[in-house]
Parts: structure tokens; C-alpha cells; sequence
């Protein structure tokens, strides 16, 4: 007979990964049911910002994420000076997206270094983790700091791109682009990784839409939906490029879809600073912000982010909401895990590129005796490569 | 397995990682780091401590007699007072090894020469 046994998988890992929960019902090697649990790494952000001048909140709103903290930024600063009604000069607006799109490279570069080590690859791991450093070293060249970049102002951004970083910056993400090329034939041409991500996680196109998946995740079930081509902010009215989608529905295309991005990426970089237009990088604005209602949206590395600001004619936000994407992607997720193998746990959730990558902690529970027992992320990470060799 | 080829190439290379308290790289031009002051450029309009993120600038005193005090240990280093300053008098230096074994010299004084 069947035996169902729950597993509970996270929460708390306070060193690398973000805390997350998620409840397991497995029957043998099978994923039944899972349930995640969110709320632990909850720290009171938007309560925190309704406290602080517009000024202050924009350095908090890049503290939500370390990783997509421009496209934080792009979206708050896009709220505020939509509230006050303010254009941003064009030269900013291209600013703006060559750091959003180095951001996108970073992240692309990242998640692909952890697909690789949640796969066992940790050759792979080490060689993009390795390459990843040419554009965290471009993003430090341009705005002063490796992660929490602070380029953008309220009105404008606040370094300006001289020649001297636009060809650094040019010389930088051709090497990029072309490692790109090679890593992606790899993840297409190598056994292990192909053993591991083709018909994993299956996310059909019908479901993707109807659980709202948004990002590379909906994209690699074969959804043409990107922000940046469908409701374009910054300058991507300006700039042409491709919506990258692939039908495989599986980790492998989600795996392309990203490698597809980055290259796409690389693109949209060379045309903005080639086409970078000349002007003022910043306007001053008034730091009242006069009552009004607005939504906000940006394509960042993961996903669609989406902010809501409603001002009261203070210099202090009076509500601030924002939704990152990886909610959006969690019943998704899943969707994905449920009939799947324990030992894909790992390396579907890793798929969503999630923003809490909580591999800390889980509980499996029998169905037929109720017999309980916890797994570390770790371990079961081991665990999955154990079993897929002995397959 | 398809990365032999450039496993082999790398046999030869050095590593990548730098052996750091020994060998250090160069600090970018415009990394956030240290602060510095100038007394005889700052006026005392106290708009470094009033945006300040974490409040890790007091002013104390007012107008050109005022006096600054920088708690570096709240510091996030993002660059606002630098940025918001009228008179370019607080900037940020390229000085990033801050580590102190006492809390007291986390916290920077400035002081007016001539008062």
C-alpha cells in the first residue's frame, strides 16, 4: 500500500537563505500535497515606510531585496514622481534601464550558479559564479557600491555614465554575452543537466495563466507577457528588443528562457548606451507629495513587481504596499511540485528563482502510519543527487 | 560531460580569488566609504542629519558654529548626505576597511578648529 508522509520544509535559516515553510504530503517517492506557509521573514517594511520622508523610503524600498534592489527603486521612484507629476529627463530614463537591465545579468548569472548547485553541478556553479563578478564589478564602476546600488532619485538617477564606463561597460557585457552562449549550450547539450530539468516541474500554459505566474517563470511556459514590452517604463518604449518565450514548460525552459534573457540583455545594454541621449540626469522636486493614487509596475529579474502608493499631501507616504514576484509565483510553484519527485523539491523551487530560497528545513510525513520525520534543505539537496545517480 | 575543455584550459590559469588581507584591489573612483568633512564649507543647515536614512548624523549646534558627530556603525553608506548637501561639505571616501574592535570609534567627531 501507499504510504503518505509529511514533510515540513523550512523555516528558519537566518545565514544565507530566506525563511519559508512548506508542508509535504508524500507518498513514497511521490509529492502529493504541499502547502507553503509564508510570513517569516516579515519586518514590518511598509509599516516602516509610512513613517519616513519619500527621501528616506527610498533606500529602505531598496533594502526589501538585495538582489532585484533597482527594480525596487525604478518602481518607487516611478510612483512618487508620477504623484508629482514630474518628467524624468530622457538621459536618466536610459540610465535607469542599463542598470536594470546589469541587474537582470547579475541575477540571471546567480540563479544559474544555484540551479547548478541544487543539481550537484558545482563545476557550473563555480564558473558563472566566477563570470558574475565582470558585471557586479561594472555595476560597482557605475554606482559606487556591488549590490545596493542607489542610482536612483526621486526625478532622476544620480550618476551619470561618462565614456570612460560606457566602453568598460561595452567591453564588459560582450564577455558576458558570450559566456552566456557557451553556459547555454551546455545546459542544453550536457547529460546531467538535461537528466535533471526536462519534464521536471511541469507548469502547463493553461495553468500558468489561470495562477498568474508572472516573470521568466510564465514566459517559459510559453505566455508572452513581459512589463517591459506590454506597459513599457523607463526607456523601453525606446529600445527595441525580444520577449524571450520557450514551450517546454519544464526547469529546461526555464533554464533557456533565462539564458535567452541575459543574452537579450546584453542587447538592450549596447543599443541604450549607444543611443544614450544627452541632457540634464536629474530634476529637482518639491518634497511634498501632493494627495494621490497610484499603481506601479516594473519587469524585474524574477518577475513582474508591482507597488501601490497613496500620498496625503505630506512629505511621508499615508500607504505602501508592495508585491514582489515571488508571490505571485508561490501557487505556481505549487502546481509544479505536486506529482513530482521528493528529490526535485530542490531544484523546482529553485526553478521560480525564488526571493526566499529557503532550502533550511523539512518534515515527511507517512500517510499510512503518520510517521514524521526533518530534512535539511542540505540534505535533501544531497539527497536528491544520491537518488538520481542510483537511477 | 561537456566542460572538459575548459576545465583543461583553466589548469594552467592562476585562481581568480585574491588572497585579501595580502592583496587587495584597487577601491573603484566613486565607492561609498568613510566620511569626511569640511568645517569651513559646511553652514549648519543640518539637511544631512534630517534625510538621513538610519539617523546616523547628528548636528550639534546651529548655523556655522554647528558641529557634526557620525555614527558609523548605523551608517548604510548609501550616500544621501553627500548627495543632499548644498555646499558639498560631508563627502564620502574611498576608504572602505572600517572594522574596529571597540564601539567608541565608530563614531566619528568633527570638530570646528577655530571654536
Amino acid at each position: 500500500m501507499s504510504s503518505i508522509i509529511k514533510i515540513p520544509f523550512g523555516p528558519q535559516h537566518p545565514a544565507l537563505k530566506e525563511p519559508e515553510n512548506f508542508m509535504f504530503k508524500v507518498d513514497g517517492e511521490y509529492v502529493v500535497d504541499v502547502t507553503p506557509r509564508i510570513g517569516y521573514a516579515h519586518r514590518g517594511i511598509e509599516k516602516a515606510l509610512e513613517d519616513r520622508t519619500y527621501i528616506q523610503d527610498l533606500y529602505l524600498i531598496e533594502r526589501i531585496c538585495g538582489i532585484c534592489s533597482h527594480a525596487h527603486t525604478t518602481c518607487y521612484t516611478q510612483a512618487v514622481e508620477e504623484a508629482l507629476k514630474v518628467d524624468v529627463p530622457p538621459r536618466a530614463k536610459y540610465i535607469r534601464t542599463i542598470v536594470t537591465e546589469l541587474e537582470r545579468i547579475h541575477n540571471h548569472y546567480f540563479w544559474l550558479g544555484i540551479v547548478a548547485h541544487e543539481i550537484g553541478f558545482e563545476t557550473l556553479f563555480m564558473y558563472t559564479w566566477r563570470d558574475r563578478e565582470i558585471v557586479m564589478d561594472l555595476l560597482e564602476l557605475l554606482s559606487g557600491n556591488r549590490v545596493q546600488y542607489a542610482m536612483n532619485m526621486i526625478g532622476g538617477v544620480r550618476r551619470d555614465i561618462t565614456p570612460e564606463i560606457s566602453s568598460k561597460i561595452m567591453k564588459g557585457v560582450k564577455v558576458l554575452g558570450e559566456r552566456m552562449k557557451y553556459y547555454k549550450k551546455i545546459c542544453s547539450d550536457d547529460k546531467t543537466i538535461l537528466a535533471r530539468s526536462v519534464n521536471v516541474g511541469i507548469l502547463k500554459t493553461k495553468d500558468a495563466i489561470s495562477l498568474c505566474a508572472v516573470g521568466p517563470t510564465l514566459r517559459a511556459s510559453n505566455v508572452k507577457r513581459d512589463v517591459r514590452a506590454d506597459d513599457p517604463y523607463a526607456a523601453y518604449d525606446e529600445i527595441p528588443f525580444h520577449v524571450v518565450t520557450y514551450d517546454g514548460c519544464d526547469v529546461a525552459s526555464r533554464i533557456a528562457t533565462r539564458c535567452d534573457e541575459v543574452i537579450e540583455s546584453v542587447e538592450i545594454i549596447r543599443y541604450a548606451l549607444e543611443h544614450l541621449p544627452t541632457g540634464s540626469i536629474e530634476v529637482i522636486v518639491s518634497r511634498v507629495v501632493p494627495p494621490a493614487e497610484i499603481i506601479s509596475r516594473v519587469e524585474a529579474p524574477r518577475g513582474e513587481n508591482l507597488h501601490y502608493l497613496r500620498s496625503n499631501g505630506t512629505d511621508k507616504p499615508s500607504r505602501y504596499k508592495v508585491r514582489s514576484p515571488t508571490l505571485a509565483n508561490l501557487t505556481a510553484l505549487c502546481k509544479m511540485l505536486i506529482g513530482g519527485y521528493i528529490a526535485d523539491i530542490p531544484i523546482v523551487i529553485a526553478g521560480i528563482d525564488p526571493c526566499f530560497c529557503c532550502m533550511d528545513r523539512l518534515t515527511f510525513v507517512d500517510i499510512n502510519n503518520d510517521e514524521t520525520w526533518g530534512w535539511e534543505g542540505e540534505k535533501l539537496r544531497r539527497y536528491g543527487i544520491k537518488w538520481y545517480k542510483k537511477q | 560531460m561537456s566542460m572538459e575543455k575548459e576545465l583543461i584550459r583553466h589548469l594552467l590559469k592562476k585562481p581568480v580569488t585574491l588572497r585579501y588581507p595580502f592583496e587587495k584591489l584597487p577601491p573603484v573612483k566613486g565607492l561609498r566609504g568613510k566620511h569626511v568633512w569640511d568645517s569651513e564649507r559646511c553652514v549648519g543647515c543640518g539637511l544631512c542629519a534630517r534625510d538621513c536614512p538610519s539617523s546616523a548624523i547628528e548636528m550639534i549646534g546651529k548655523g556655522l558654529t554647528a558641529e557634526l558627530k557620525i555614527y558609523l556603525g548605523r551608517c548604510l553608506f548609501c550616500g544621501q548626505c553627500e548627495e543632499g548637501c548644498p555646499r558639498d561639505a560631508i563627502r564620502l571616501t574611498q576608504l572602505y576597511e572600517l572594522a574596529e574592535s571597540d564601539r567608541k570609534n565608530l563614531i566619528l567627531e568633527f570638530k570646528r578648529e577655530s571654536t
